[in-house]
């Protein structure tokens, strides 16, 4: 029941299961699953039983419902809840609860969704693994000894583990679409200003966005009609209309769909080949399916993470810079006398808070922007990758002039162990190959799950659109769902 | 210029004027700018700097911001956008400032001063570019309380302000007061601000260096940043003795721009000094880049044009206009224009209730004008409006009483406020009638015939005598109409 948000809706428009049933099933489930998944940073279950008392309140009496009535919902750590602790992840923000709600947030409630808690993450999102998260690790359903990626991993890892049929995650490199086909579940990366990140705590502005992720193409769609739209609070989001995504998905046929497969991806060094094979067999699907199937390359994808890796830090070193310790926040309890006397009071508040709030990831990504931003290094680093950034977008919509959607993997790997990479941040990026190249051109993008490896492991495709082409993306994943059973799959002791 | 036994000198003057803009909200949220609430009264997640928060930029401040440009000649780009400088300070809580670096939205103005020495003569003074930014909030130190404690109040956080930059064209302290009133008059003009300096809507910085001539070689001072003053006099003061205070120390150390980096001083009112703040002007990197949570903001061509049109008048305009309309003179109509629109708007009324703008004009810049000064008041808060104050100066144009009298009805009504009519029945001014005046004049000349004589043999002003023992006889009798009266009988005798 709790690995669909269509059926969670059906049970109760029957009658066979109230919203309050529902909302309590959820929170035993993330209970029990918190020492071994640890999916979650902060559940609170008489919110939840609240807010799904007021939707059988509303059903008792006739009242119009939305359209996540009842429906638990799992919302990352790095969006602002009035009711709960934003934290990011981070010793900076222990405890911090904002006193407005991101305008998803808003939009859930608005949707009569039962917000179930917090999800857990990489700190401020920085990460591929969630390995960076002060609140400790989480771990992935399909196997306890490795990640579930990151850096959205308490989301994907929430829904993989059956507490909530929907979350919501964030992507700035691929945080949604790694975690998802590490964990096995569908996600979707929105166009840029699709989604309003009001109230999204920025890693990188230019990046950030806001997407679904779920079980079931069908039910990330019904997730992104309720958080999709223009929203002025946010200068960035944009002002058009949103088509109604599901009904894109009432007849699905995929004949006169040409798909451009990304075959040199396959052929990068560290793929797995079970990671290329899911991708093969996939082309064979779309193509039985009706989809014309042609080969194509973006040509400065090589340029996509070291492009990534300067704009993302250098946005985030500004975009971090208001945790001083001032304000709200860390800040150091006591100052060291020796730093006080030499950098006087004000300066040592700020080193030391920052040096206690933030881990090691963010620093060296504060550390590394900074650095790229400053006087002297700017042409050579940040203004170059601008340029870069640029030819990206370039290579994209030359190849969306020849086809409508682009297939390839979304991460080299499968899950890998806990501890493998963290300690070495190069091999950490590289988890981002194939997906950064979606945040620098702003565009769209869908990770599917596509078989279990010889390990056990989920295996993922990802398809990528134009700029605002979500129906196609949902259209397209609908349509590899209805030749596939992978997004059934569950993990072992799934229903326990 | 040349100091008393000294070098010829040449001082450099470059200002940096922030100017706030008048809107009702701030740049990035809809928080008021109103000043003087308690503080941390007017903020928001967007003006702390909350997490999550995102600017949107308010319209309003552009439109002003084109207006300003426009009123100090700039060229308007049609492509403007934000960038983000960054630094950390506490009233600063997003740890930046959202500014414009490489595309400011006016660029390469002038303002047109008079000629320090020769005011017949005017002088371009060059723009280098106005750029808009967001305010950061106050910093109050209190180390009295024997431990330093610092409050911060952020109401200020994110007020719009437009920063002017000048060349580095200005060469005395008085022209500097030049270049700031006559900024200050444009925009107040315009509405575009306030510029209270008491209340920091127009704040000034001054880079000060002198070029010495010795012996035909120039040799620059190193460039003082002054910070602080805070007002119109404290600019003029702080140049002047910065002026001399970089001659001494370069009389006593011999050092030049070459061996020493910008300072920043700050001027000390109550000594009337310049102070030492920060050494080394360490070049700050501020690592300026675009800010992502905002759009470029493309400024057409139309809507330049539309805030051209909604200029008004400029202040050469309006002296050429108040001269033609009110027959001024070009003198007069400076000095009231200068004063800025307050004062333009009550010379208009007064002038056209009075009908005779040379009267109205001589009257407001000595009556009106000492009595604000006296009482450190402005025209909005004067007690004798502009319709009374034209009505008191018609009655004098049209005989009623003179000016004397006038000044007595001027004073009743700065002390009671009122009508003029009020004041003439409190007063007891009566306007008498013509045969009453006529009974008088023939009294007085029954009385003192020699004058008759001495005026049919040629000499008019001996009625004069007879005028002053009229008003004595009765202080109502207009002398206008006493000496007519008089000449009238004498001719008839």
């Amino acid at each position: 029941m709790l690995d669909s948000a269509l059926e969670v809706l059906r049970l109760q428009s029957r009658g066979e299961a109230t919203a309050v049933e529902i909302a309590a099933k959820a929170i035993d489930k993330i209970e029990a699953s918190q020492g071994s998944i640890n999916a979650f940073t902060h559940v609170d279950r008489e919110l939840a039983l609240m807010a799904a008392e007021a939707v059988d309140q509303k059903r008792r009496n006739g009242e119009p419902l939305g359209p996540l009535a009842g429906v638990p919902v799992a919302v990352k750590d790095v969006l602002c809840t009035k009711d709960m602790p934003t934290t990011c992840s981070s010793n900076m923000l222990r405890g911090f609860r904002p006193p407005y709600d991101a305008t998803v947030v808003e939009k859930l409630r608005q949707s009569d969704a039962v917000i179930v808690g917090k999800t857990n993450m990489d700190e401020f999102a920085m990460g591929a693994s969630t390995e960076t998260s002060a609140y400790g690790v989480t771990r992935n359903p399909w196997d306890t000894s490795r990640t579930p990626g990151g850096s959205s991993g308490g989301a994907t890892a929430c829904v993989a583990a059956g507490t909530v049929p929907l979350s919501l995650g964030t992507d700035t490199g691929g945080s949604i679409r790694q975690p998802a086909g590490f964990c096995g579940v569908t996600g979707l990366k929105p166009t840029y200003g699709r989604v309003s990140r009001y109230g999204l705590v920025a890693f990188a502005s230019s990046l950030d966005q806001v997407g679904p992720i779920g079980w079931s193409v069908q039910d990330i769609a019904l997730l992104l009609q309720c958080i999709a739209g223009y929203e002025p609070r946010d200068s960035t989001s944009l002002n058009l209309e949103v088509p109604d995504y599901q009904a894109v998905l009432q007849s699905i046929d995929m004949r006169g769909m040409k798909i451009g497969v990304l075959r040199n991806e396959l052929d990068v060094d560290g793929v797995d080949d079970a990671v290329r094979d899911a991708v093969l067999s996939s082309i064979d699907i779309f193509r039985d399916a009706g989809a014309e199937m042609i080969e194509i390359s973006l040509p400065h994808s090589s340029y996509w993470v070291p492009t990534y890796y300067v704009i993302a830090p250098s946005e985030a070193s500004s975009n971090l810079s208001r945790y001083d310790g001032a304000h709200y926040g860390h800040r150091v309890p006591q100052l060291d006398p020796e730093k006080a006397e030499s950098l006087g009071p004000l300066v040592a508040t700020y080193c030391q808070s920052r040096a206690e709030g933030f881990g090691a990831e963010v620093k060296r990504r504060i550390m590394v922007g900074t650095y790229a931003l400053s006087e002297g290094y700017a042409d050579q680093y940040y203004n170059q990758a601008l340029k870069a950034r640029r030819l990206i977008k370039g290579d994209y919509d030359a190849a969306f002039s020849q086809v409508d959607l682009l297939l390839g993997p979304v991460s080299p790997t499968t899950a890998f162990r806990l501890g493998d990479k963290i300690d070495d941040p190069l091999q950490m990026y590289l988890c981002d190959l194939f997906t950064v190249g979606a945040n620098l051109a702003g565009i769209p993008a869908i990770s599917l799950p596509a078989g279990i490896d010889a390990a056990g492991l989920p295996l993922a495709i990802q398809l990528q659109a134009p700029p605002l082409a979500e129906t196609r993306l949902l259209f397209a994943g609908a349509a590899y769902q209805a030749e596939t059973d992978f997004h059934k799959l569950r993990p072992d002791n799934f229903g326990s | 210029m040349t100091l008393s036994d000294g070098y010829p000198t040449e001082t450099i003057i470059g200002l940096e004027v922030h100017v706030q803009l008048k809107t009702q909200t701030k740049l990035f949220c809809s928080c008021s700018t109103q000043f003087g609430a308690p503080p941390n009264t007017q903020v928001c997640p967007v003006c702390l700097g909350l997490p999550g928060a995102l600017p949107v930029m308010n319209e309003h401040a552009i439109d002003l911001a084109i207006q300003a440009g426009l009123a100090i000649d700039c060229s308007i780009p049609p492509m403007t956008k934000w960038d983000r400088k960054q630094y950390f300070y506490p009233d600063l809580p997003k740890g930046y400032q959202i500014s414009q670096f490489d595309l400011p939205i006016c660029a390469d103005g002038f303002v047109k001063i008079t000629d320090d020495n020769d005011p017949e003569k005017i002088r371009r003074i060059g723009i280098i570019r106005a750029h808009l930014e967001e305010d950061a909030g106050k910093s109050m130190h209190d180390e009295a309380s024997g431990r330093s404690d610092s409050r911060i109040d952020l109401n200020r956080c994110g007020t719009p302000l437009l920063e002017i930059v000048s060349q580095p064209d200005l060469r005395s302290a008085n022209e500097a007061k030049n270049y700031l009133t006559e900024l200050k008059l444009r925009m107040t003009l315009l509405g575009v601000s306030d510029c209270e300096m008491q209340e920091g809507s127009l704040r000034v910085d001054a880079n000060v260096n002198l070029h010495i001539d010795v012996n035909g070689e120039k040799i620059a001072t190193p460039i003082a940043e002054i910070k602080n003053m805070n007002s119109f006099r404290a600019v003029e003061h702080a140049i002047e003795h910065e002026i001399d205070r970089q001659y001494d120390v370069w009389e006593e150390t011999g050092k030049t721009i070459k061996d020493e980096s910008k300072t920043t001083r700050g001027w000390d009112d109550a000594t009337g000094k310049t102070f030492l703040q920060r050494e080394k002007e360490e070049s700050a990197d501020y690592r300026y880049f675009p800010d992502p949570d905002l759009l470029p903001i493309r400024v057409p061509r139309e809507r330049v044009d539309a805030a051209k049109a909604s200029l008004g008048e400029m202040p050469a305009e309006l002296c050429q206009r108040l001269q033609t309309q009110y027959g001024i003179k070009l003198y007069d109509a400076n000095v009231i224009v200068n004063q800025g629109r307050e004062l333009i708007e009550y010379f208009e009324t007064a002038a056209t209730t009075s009908g005779d703008g040379k009267r109205t004009s001589s009257w407001i810049q000595q009556d009106v004008m000492r009595t604000l000064n006296e009482k450190q008041i402005r025209i909005a808060d004067f007690a004798v409006s502009a319709d009374q104050l034209g009505e008191l100066l018609q009655r004098v144009s049209r005989g009623d009483f003179d000016n004397a009298r006038a000044r007595d009805v001027f004073s009743h009504l700065i002390k009671n406020a009122g009508t003029v009519e009020d004041a003439v029945k409190a007063l007891g001014i009566e306007s008498v009638d013509s045969s009453e005046i006529e009974t008088l004049c023939k009294e007085l000349l029954d009385a003192n015939p020699q004058v008759i004589d001495d005026v049919k043999s040629g000499k008019k002003q001996a009625v004069g005598s007879l005028i002053g023992q009229a008003k004595k006889k009765n202080p109502n009798a207009n002398p206008k109409q006493v000496r007519e009266t008089l000449l009238q009988l004498i001719e008839q005798a």
